[in-house]
């Protein structure tokens, strides 16, 4: 463990810099997050709760946690595969792989539910053969579920590929050596190394794939109680002036992001303490 | 026995390895000695199957053993780096090879525990068997890394860089215990380093490669005397390198007017001329082969003195007894007069022949199968 030797500030020029940095966090992280919770609560607990029991609410909380539960584990699987080819193997194209892998990130989700719409979509490349076999995808829960598969891609791959390059290839090696076949290599192997860097990047997928607005917004459709996920709901109520349920299901969602921060935290102090594989280093 | 024939391999149209061919008897130590990127360590990775070759054959105990998966070709592996799962205690360590086992022949609990209590005694770690490889020092990793490589009863150890991750005391101490254990199991086995000292001191026969190709295989005492190219001369141990010319079946070391040589059969025109700095003599007396030089530096370590001494405006060092410098009181600036006890010279043509002669009158040719090449002279020993 290094010896943190920084210093509190001293100097009138530094602690100037301390105090507006801590003002400018205030004023932009801690005061909007209360404000949530204020206003959500403004008319007491039994019309949060109240807020939180409604028909449409729920439907949208068990819609968001749906596509969640569909999404995230494709993308792990995604994920972690993309990594391992990534990062333990050499092939033509890997570098193009990589950057087409950050696209998600890089364009704007509106863009990307506008391109969902152009393929699939009534006027849509595929519109005509979709529709001529009743299927509906836009304006539809496939669409919902196309959207953020694409928005929370990167993901779990970013996560591991960093992590999966720094432990290198020799343990798998050495296990083939010894007799293990591909998949217990992987299991017995690879995915203990990984353990941790691998639940941070379900996480995070997990709180982008709940909290995703823009490109479900545009594939949507708005049909109350079918493809209204929670922050669509929280649009809708807000727009209909039910300010207190609007930020009742903001409290949710903003509970869902304090909740993976905790758990980031808690990750990387049990990623380090836990012997062998760790989030950031490597003890060896 | 193994059996390697013309094994070629490429990276990205780069030649890794160039036609290797090699024969290891059973039981035997092999050292695979060369510098850094001269694809002794493909060749090993080609032997574990963890590297595809591109031509060539690899018998091992006469069966074919390219097309077999490295999981079922009988071999221990041991990583530079050790490759321990740094997830599991030494002992899962040890006892993994066994545990993948296919059920049927799956060692009951019971066996694989005792194996591993075996294991760890024969690498002398009685009771670390619970600690994790980051609890472990460097050497400790490596006899851990030994024995699960052995764990599987292989027919064939393989070690990479075996001692390149470690401190230079536990190294010498590790070599020797390494040696032991060879001798104790009797297992093949085939090691790869670039520490001339290490190969020469453990090793049955030692392979130098360079370049993709086997410059010369044989006995330590034999590549060391007999060096088969002048990149194997240049490559083990200290040398001194003087330019000289062929002309009349002698060679002038240096510039003209330089001492000359006796050069055997080699044919006229340049050559490169060797002396390690142990094969240079003090000896004021004999004119004999003899030559005047220039003392510059002269340093103490230990029982011996390191001379650095201009020889026709070329620095050469020499080793020379305490005993003698004293007696005859040696400082910089004096002339000393030098014999060399052993003079190798190379020819610089593309069959690199290589001759020696030593001042006793004893002459030697380098066998011509040794030979693949000469060097390239970039390298200065």
């Amino acid at each position: 463990m290094a010896v943190d030797r920084r210093a509190s500030p001293k100097g009138l020029g530094s602690r100037l810099i301390a105090v507006s940095a801590a003002s400018f966090m205030a004023l932009f992280v801690v005061l909007p997050l209360t404000l949530i919770f204020q206003q959500a609560f403004a008319d007491g607990v039994s019309r949060y709760l109240a807020a939180i029991a409604d028909p449409e609410t729920l439907d949208a909380i068990w819609l968001t946690l749906l596509i969640a539960a569909i999404a995230v584990p494709l993308n792990t699987l995604f994920g972690v595969a993309a990594a391992w080819c990534i990062a333990k193997f050499s092939f033509p194209g890997k570098n193009i792989l990589v950057t087409i892998l950050d696209l998600p990130l890089s364009v704007s989700p509106v863009i990307a539910g506008m391109v969902f719409v152009l393929l699939f979509g009534a006027q849509g490349w595929f519109g005509p053969a979709l529709a001529a076999h009743n299927l509906k995808i836009i304006f539809a829960f496939p669409g919902l579920v196309l959207a953020t598969l694409f928005v929370t891609l990167p993901y779990v791959a970013r996560q591991l590929i960093p992590l999966m390059l720094q432990i290198g290839r020799d343990e798998e090696e050495a296990a083939i050596v010894l007799g293990a076949g591909g998949l217990r290599t992987f299991l017995r192997v690879t995915l203990p190394n990984i353990k941790w860097g691998l639940i941070y990047g379900v996480l995070l997928c997990n709180a982008r794939a709940m909290g995703e607005f823009g490109a479900v917004a545009v594939v949507s459709g708005h049909i109350t109680g079918v493809t209204v996920t929670m922050p669509l709901q929280v649009e809708i109520f807000y727009n209909d002036y039910h300010t207190v349920a609007a930020f009742a299901v903001a409290s949710l969602l903003s509970l869902l992001g304090l909740l993976t921060l905790l758990l980031r935290r808690w990750l990387e102090v049990e990623g380090r303490g836990a012997v062998g594989a760790g989030m950031k280093g490597l003890p060896t | 026995m193994i059996s390697v024939t013309n094994l070629r391999k490429q990276f990205n149209g780069a030649a890794a390895l160039d036609g290797i061919s090699l024969d290891i008897g059973q039981g035997e130590l092999l050292a695979l000695l060369g510098p850094s990127g001269s694809g002794k360590t493909t060749l090993l990775r080609i032997i574990a199957g963890l590297e595809q070759a591109d031509r060539g054959t690899l018998f091992i105990d006469g069966q074919d053993a390219l097309p077999v998966p490295p999981r079922a070709r009988g071999i221990g592996f041991v990583f530079q780096h050790f490759a321990l799962f740094r997830h599991m205690t030494a002992a899962d360590n040890i006892a993994f090879g066994l545990t993948v086992k296919p059920r049927a022949q799956r060692p009951s609990r019971k066996a694989i525990a005792d194996r591993v209590q075996e294991l760890l005694s024969l690498v002398q770690l009685e009771g670390l068997g619970a600690r994790f490889p980051s609890e472990l020092s460097g050497g400790q990793r490596q006899r851990i890394a030994l024995a699960r490589a052995l764990a599987v009863e292989p027919k064939l150890l393989l070690l990479d860089e075996p001692f390149g991750a470690l401190d230079a005391k536990v190294r010498v101490e590790l070599r020797h215990w390494l040696r032991e254990l060879h001798d104790r199991l009797g297992l093949t086995t085939i090691f790869v380093t670039h520490d001339q000292e290490e190969a020469l001191e453990l090793a049955d026969r030692v392979a130098i490669l360079n370049a993709g190709r086997i410059e010369q295989v044989g006995r330590p005492r034999e590549v060391y005397d007999r060096p088969g190219s002048a990149f194997v001369m240049e490559f083990l141990g200290e040398v001194n390198k003087l330019q000289c010319h062929i002309a009349a079946g002698r060679a002038v070391l240096g510039k003209q007017g330089g001492p000359s040589v006796d050069a055997g059969t080699l044919p006229a025109g340049p050559a490169v001329a060797y002396v390690r700095p142990h094969e240079i003599e003090l000896d004021p007396k004999t004119p004999v082969g003899a030559c005047d030089t220039v003392v510059r530096s002269l340093s103490v370590i230990g029982p011996r003195t390191r001379l650095h001494l201009e020889l026709g405006g070329k620095l050469i060092e020499a080793d020379a007894d305490r005993a003698q410098v004293d007696a005859l009181a040696l400082t910089a600036g004096m002339t000393v007069r030098i014999r060399f006890k052993m003079v190798r010279l190379y020819t610089t043509s593309p069959s690199g022949m290589g001759y020696w002669r030593g001042s006793d009158g004893t002459t030697g040719q380098a066998p011509i199968e040794n030979i693949r090449r000469s060097l390239p002279y970039s390298r200065v020993g």
